[in-house]
């Protein structure tokens, strides 16, 4: 193994949004600072390239936020999601530190815009990056690069030396070359686990390999386990991941946020058997898309289908694939791969439950059906105006919710107490803040508020 | 799992590829803010050929959408959405281009302008020689008023009428509606500072320094078309003055056509030779490809007519002016007859595009 003399004041283990807030925060200091990202540089910024917003408490019109966002309203929301799955004390301090992140984000180089179409209702609680989570994510490598910040990339850590509780540098390779790196100080901010395939099986059984993962295939928690393994104090369940139900022809890895399907609270969903199997209108979907990935992956080879007629083809922002059409509902079934005749019967039996009524798109119309089960509580028209569309939907991981135990200021802890001088940011310690559960935005907010806090003491540890 | 929605991308069109790109932008938005085209893609679902030839027109190439893309190659999604839009476009003017025999016939190939140049400087060299008055003041001691109106009268009115017939198909195209002053001034607003080269936001677009944001190429492409509309205007002003009100040339340098054409000149110079060492920098794979070498040469031959210009009145009253004033109407009169079918046409199809957005903006 080749060995860099050079003994860095700050390494920062990981490249996406909060392996470069800490890194900035440590180089305006005056420190040296390494980043080693583990993707080559056009998929640099792990799940972060995936992002589009930045949750943010505000007292008062900030920036692209209209209105206000209390802490005690952020915070509810926070609960809502989690079901008190949280620490309140980290949760508060990511909560009140985000209304000083965003104008010091804008300084760094990123650009806000108002709210994007079609997601107005987060136009007062989330400022969207002007251009999506690569062009933050390139902001900040800009940011890093004038500040004279080492960006190694396809540099993959494999172990963190640790002794005592006390870092002394990693084992990478680099482009496939080993490679030591020395340093006083570590950041550890290189995402979870849920791109790792066979972990997942292991939390969740064979039917993960056939999850979909909707962001990088770096995340495979390579340094999450090392840390495990030497005791460092964990938080978050293992066995839990945040998935939704996507389109079922995503790519396995990095499908991102075009994969997403908004169609079904308009449609019946079907398993492989083209039986029904859960209330489509419970609530609007913004609400529930993040329990259907649970709900599809629950199903025979953790696949299902939604179907919509043609009255509902436009009631929903427009997916990256167009749908299976047919004229016929058994044609539309032949096509998916299902029986026609089955699905010609579910279909019926669902329209012969619907009732009158009139059909509001967007909010809860109370139109439910009489007498099915599961019963369809709210947009339930049925399903008669060819042609009929179809979509395969699976199961697509978006993160996992094991990770690091930090105190806030992001120090991590291990068997002996306080690691002297390791600390976590971002998504490998996210599951201490959000513990079940997902709050637009707020993996964003824990990330740079968290990465600036271990950049900061990192640079205090070392000065 | 299939794949088999991504289609084979060596197999499609170059419309149907710019189609399979804007739908997936269509269910993504991030891009929403930088520029035009991004706010006309989800006013729709589906989008037809005409569709795209409006959207390919609207985009100015800023390539921000590019550089913030998490789709780009290598990506199996293999985004590139400037790119072919770029290819996109060149084929709407192809198409467009009238008589159609000269479709294409300057737009890709720098050598073909550079022939033009050279049989514009033959031509004006001959002239110069056959068509010698035998006294005139200024230029007309060399090539007599007629002689000059002989030339540019038919290479000025043919470019223009072929391009008005190459934009009337075009605004059938995209479904065009009738012009309202409202529009036109809407467009004429966004062309008179290149919002659409500001990023969204001012901060500029992302060419010759990658992913970072520069309003050079934006500055540089104003001083090109400001430049060359006061050399437009000069020229037109030199019209005025000969016919309405009997002033012949030469004129002095506090008269119109001079006050107008000198910093006219120096900006369209200057603002060529910039472009010219911006594109250099760029990535080619961005635009159109197929065409970059047309671009350049339309660049550097707009310049020549800035410099050519501001060298011939340089030289007045030396030994100089005949054969400056020979490569310079060359210039003229190469750009002039070349100009449906070279990159020219980009402004027209641009600010056509621009007038069409703000009809259907909502």
């Amino acid at each position: 193994m080749s060995s860099n003399d050079k003994l860095w004041d700050l390494v920062v283990v990981g490249g996406g949004n909060a392996a470069l807030c800490a890194a900035i925060e440590a180089a305006e200091t005056g420190a040296s600072v390494i980043v080693l990202e583990g993707a080559p540089k056009d998929y640099r910024g792990g799940n972060s390239r995936h992002t589009r917003n930045f949750r943010c408490m505000h007292g008062g019109p900030l920036s692209v936020l209209t209105d206000t966002y209390g802490e005690e309203e952020y915070y509810d929301d926070l609960l809502r999601v989690t079901k008190g799955q949280t620490d309140e004390g980290l949760a508060r301090l990511a909560i009140r530190s985000s209304e000083s992140c965003l104008p010091w984000m804008e300084k760094q180089g990123v650009r806000f815009q108002p709210s994007l179409s079609g997601t107005l209702s987060l136009s007062r609680t989330n400022a969207f990056f002007l251009g999506g989570g690569k062009a933050l994510v390139n902001a900040y490598y800009n940011r890093a690069a004038d500040l004279g910040i080492t960006v190694r990339y396809e540099a993959q850590v494999t172990h963190v030396d640790i002794a005592d509780g006390v870092f002394s540098g990693v084992d990478c390779t680099i482009a496939g070359e080993p490679v030591r790196i020395n340093g006083r100080a570590v950041v550890l901010a290189s995402g979870g686990f849920q791109a790792d395939l066979d972990w997942l099986a292991r939390a969740w059984g064979p039917a993960a390999k056939n999850f979909l993962i909707r962001g990088t295939p770096y995340n495979r928690g390579v340094v999450l386990k090392d840390m495990l393994d030497q005791g460092a104090e964990s938080v978050g369940d293992p066995t839990q991941c945040h998935a939704v139900a996507i389109d079922g022809r995503a790519p396995k890895y990095d499908g991102g946020i075009v994969t997403r399907l908004d169609c079904v609270p308009f449609s019946i969903v079907v398993n492989r058997h083209g039986d029904r199997f859960y209330d489509e209108g419970e609530d609007v979907w913004p609400k529930r898309y993040a329990i259907w990935g649970r709900l599809v992956a629950g199903q025979p080879d953790q696949v299902a289908y939604s179907v919509i007629d043609s009255k509902s083809i436009n009631a929903f922002m427009p997916s990256v694939f167009p749908p299976v059409k047919a004229d016929t509902i058994e044609g539309l079934g032949q096509l998916l791969g299902i029986s026609g005749t089955k699905l010609k019967e579910t279909v019926e039996a669902f329209n012969a439950a619907c009732r009158p009524g009139t059909f509001h798109g967007n909010e809860l119309d109370g139109l439910a059906t009489e007498g099915l089960s599961p019963a369809k509580t709210n947009w339930a028209r049925p399903i008669t105006d060819g042609p009929f569309y179809g979509y395969e939907l699976r199961p697509g991981v978006t993160f996992t919710y094991l990770g690091l135990k930090v105190d806030e200021t992001a120090r991590v802890t291990g068997q002996g107490g306080r690691m002297k001088n390791v600390w976590a940011a971002g998504e490998i310690m996210a599951g201490s803040i959000l513990g079940q559960g997902y709050l637009a935005g707020f993996g964003m907010t824990i990330g740079t508020v968290f990465g600036r806090i271990a950049g900061k003491e990192a640079a205090a540890h070392v000065a | 799992m299939s794949l088999d929605t991504v289609p084979n991308l060596a197999t499609l069109g170059t419309t149907d590829e710019a189609r399979r790109q804007v739908e997936i932008c269509n269910a993504c938005r991030y891009c929403e803010g930088y520029c035009a085209v991004f706010p006309a893609i989800t006013m729709q679902r589906a989008f037809s050929d005409g569709d795209i030839t409006q959207l390919a027109n609207l985009c100015h190439n800023c390539r921000g959408c590019y550089y913030a893309c998490q789709y780009t190659a290598p990506h199996e999604f293999d985004l590139n959405l400037p790119g072919i839009l770029a290819e996109v476009r060149q084929e709407s003017w192809d198409r467009h281009a009238w008589p159609p025999a000269f479709a294409g016939a300057f737009q890709r190939k720098g050598t073909a302008i550079a022939l033009a140049l050279a049989a514009g400087l033959a031509l004006i060299f001959a002239a110069l020689t056959a068509l010698r008055p035998a006294s005139g003041e200024g230029f007309y001691a060399y090539l007599s008023h007629g002689g000059m109106v002989a030339i540019f009268l038919p290479a000025f009115v043919f470019p223009l009428l072929a391009i008005a017939i190459g934009l009337r198909g075009y605004w059938a195209e995209v479904g065009g509606q009738r012009l309202r002053l409202a529009d036109l001034r809407a467009a004429i607003a966004s062309a008179a500072d290149m919002r659409n080269l500001g990023g969204g936001q001012g901060q500029g677009c992302n060419f010759e320094e990658t992913d970072r944001f520069s309003n050079a190429r934006r500055w540089a492409h104003q001083a090109v078309m400001y430049g060359f509309l006061l050399c437009f205007a000069s020229t037109s002003s030199g019209t005025v003055m000969h016919y309405a009100l009997d002033m012949q040339a030469p004129y002095g340098l506090f008269s119109l056509p001079k006050l107008l054409g000198i910093p006219g000149g120096i900006l369209l110079t200057l603002g060529a030779g910039w472009l010219v060492s911006l594109k250099l920098r760029a990535d080619r794979g961005l635009g159109a490809v197929s065409a970059w070498g047309g671009e350049l040469a339309f660049v550097l031959l707009l310049g020549l007519t800035g410099l050519t210009g501001l060298l011939l009145y340089a030289a007045t009253g030396t030994a100089l002016v005949q054969p400056m004033l020979a490569i310079h109407l060359g210039a003229v009169l190469a750009f002039f007859l070349t100009a449906p079918y070279s990159k020219m046409v980009h402004g027209f199809y641009r600010l056509a595009a621009l007038i069409r957005n703000a009809q259907v903006r909502p």
